[in-house]
């Protein structure tokens, strides 16, 4: 069977009395493709900004809660070892509920405009988790400001580096967060199951909230199979203003297989979404 | 599958002259696409979303804006356009929906159930948009609709799907006289009746059933047919009693079409 649909504009005469702006689709690259997907994921934000200041607090609170629990390790302070956990730990939660939003806007039709409009499947999902990642960076900013006062050395370098070994590593997490979404359409409920079930034992086995020194050699051996693991590690040298190779090399090959790996699987389920 | 969003088992299509398994950026970057939900999100407001869209099409930041304020100010939408959209009427809606789907004067539109849950007046006001794009710019509208009164008064060219299959594609008037008009007409027995059909059998392309003392004709230009037919039965001496002449409607060619094709597809099973 063939359709071939063909434009009546190539025999009815355009007249110019309803346009007076000149427009015309042209291709966008693909930078200008996140950006503009980007900016479009802010907007509600920055209509609205006070529905940002609780994220902001959450994880002060958590670290209020929870740092005096922590004894001073023999290699430095506490909060040295815990603030860059907690930071670690924002990422893969703001990553994570990436594709919440997007149950809402499948049902609303609006990410199926999205998807008819010229934006590249890819630019859809690195635009969103970036979105996400703008929290990460205030959040970030705040705990650390609150914190430096405290035992807790600033080393600025280390944590604008730490902040970008995370982008990788948001970004792929979002991708997959956002399939999880593509593939639970309008049942929510999906989405939040499996986001749940995952988002612990990552945590857990990347040691954020306790050291895995002690660990048993099969919490251990899992605890080497998880990308956010050698993350954490990175991010706890690059705090502390610490630059040794390999750890860092460790956390930027976790990020960028998380990264490659989530966009594909992403842009494979954003492909088949409809 | 005409707007990329799903990809064709079989067979090729082109939209705009671009084919759209092949070329499917130029094809959306091409068309106009209303789906059947919302096109701006709920928590965004009007005119973010059209510069967004606008943007997204490659149009620069003073051309997006330039864009977005024409089009707020065509679809009467300039007071609402700093609202949420989860806070405008379900026509404010539609409306933006459209203004969306023509942010870059797209060659194609494509509607999808446009005037699903619309109230009449906005319904009317949705058609009369359609019939000016469709003259002043020479948009082509593809629009889908189950409301078969609104290709009728649309539509340039009618194309009835079924199963995934084409059955039907022509103008609305061919599809319609093609089918032709319902004549009933009355006897006073029922033997008149069967003497009558034989008769009516006789007008070319006819399709006569006889129902006790009653027969009717479906026939192009039945209507037509139809005064000469009643002298004929006159003088024949089975005089009609009663008579009705009902024009073809699209819901008639819709039902007919599809009738058909599902007692062929039974055949087929058999």
């Amino acid at each position: 069977m063939t359709i071939e649909i063909t434009s009546a504009r190539d025999t009815a005469p355009a007249t110019a009395s309803v346009r007076r702006t000149a427009v015309a689709s042209a291709p966008v690259g693909i930078v200008a493709d996140i950006r503009n997907v980007f900016v479009r994921e802010l907007m509600p934000v920055l209509r609205n900004p006070a529905s940002v200041l609780f994220a902001m607090v959450q994880p002060l609170v958590f670290l209020a809660l929870f740092a005096p629990l922590l004894p001073d390790t023999g290699t430095g302070s506490a909060l040295q070892w815990f603030v860059p956990g907690i930071v670690s730990m924002t990422a893969l939660m703001s990553a994570s509920f990436t594709g919440a939003n997007l149950s809402e806007e499948i049902i609303s039709g609006s990410f199926e405009r999205l998807l008819v409009s010229p934006v590249r499947r890819s630019a859809l999902m690195i635009g969103k988790s970036l979105r996400e990642m703008v929290p990460l960076v205030l959040q970030t900013l705040v705990i650390v400001v609150a914190v430096a006062p405290f035992a807790f050395d600033v080393h600025l370098a280390g944590i604008v580096g730490g902040i970008l070994l995370l982008v990788p590593f948001s970004v792929g997490l979002g991708a997959l967060s956002l399939a999880l979404a593509v593939a639970a359409k309008d049942q929510a409920w999906v989405f939040w199951t499996v986001q749940q079930t995952a988002i612990f034992p990552l945590l857990l086995l990347a040691g954020v909230l306790l050291p895995l020194d002690g660990a048993p050699d099969w919490l251990q051996l899992m605890a080497d199979l998880n990308p956010l693991h050698y993350i954490v590690d990175a991010e706890r040298a690059l705090f502390a203003g610490d630059y040794p190779v390999d750890t860092i090399a460790g956390g930027v090959t976790g990020s960028v297989v998380v990264g490659v790996l989530g966009l594909w699987v992403g842009v494979r389920a954003m492909n088949r979404a409809s | 599958m005409l707007t990329t969003l799903i990809a064709p088992t079989a067979g090729t299509a082109e939209v705009a002259g671009f084919d759209v398994t092949r070329d499917r950026a130029a094809v959306r970057r091409s068309i106009g696409y209303v789906g059947q939900g919302n096109a701006a999100g709920h928590q965004y407001r009007g005119r973010d979303e059209l510069i967004g869209q606008a943007r997204a099409h490659g149009l620069s930041r003073g051309d997006a804006r330039a864009r977005t304020e024409e089009l707020l100010a065509a679809f009467d939408l300039t007071e609402h356009a700093d609202r949420p959209v989860s806070q405008l009427s379900g026509g404010q809606r539609r409306r933006l929906d459209v203004a969306i789907g023509l942010v870059q004067e797209p060659a194609v539109l494509f509607l999808d159930e446009p005037s699903t849950g619309l109230d009449p007046q906005n319904r009317v006001n949705l058609q009369e948009q359609v019939r000016r794009l469709n003259a002043e710019l020479g948009t082509t509208i593809v629009l889908t609709t189950h409301y078969l009164e609104e290709a009728d008064a649309l539509a340039g060219r009618v194309i009835v799907i079924d199963h995934g299959r084409v059955i039907a594609d022509d103008t609305a008037a061919a599809l319609k006289s093609a089918l032709g008009d319902l004549v009933s007409l009355g006897f006073g027995s029922s033997a008149d009746a069967h003497a009558a059909a034989a008769r009516a059998d006789r007008i070319p392309g006819a399709h006569v059933t006889v129902t006790d003392a009653g027969v009717t004709v479906r026939a192009p230009f039945g209507r037509d047919a139809a005064p000469g037919l009643v002298a004929d039965l006159a003088a024949a001496g089975t005089p009609v009693t009663r008579m009705e002449v009902v024009g073809p409607t699209l819901d008639d060619v819709f039902l007919n079409l599809t009738g058909r094709s599902l007692r062929e597809s039974k055949g087929e099973a058999a």
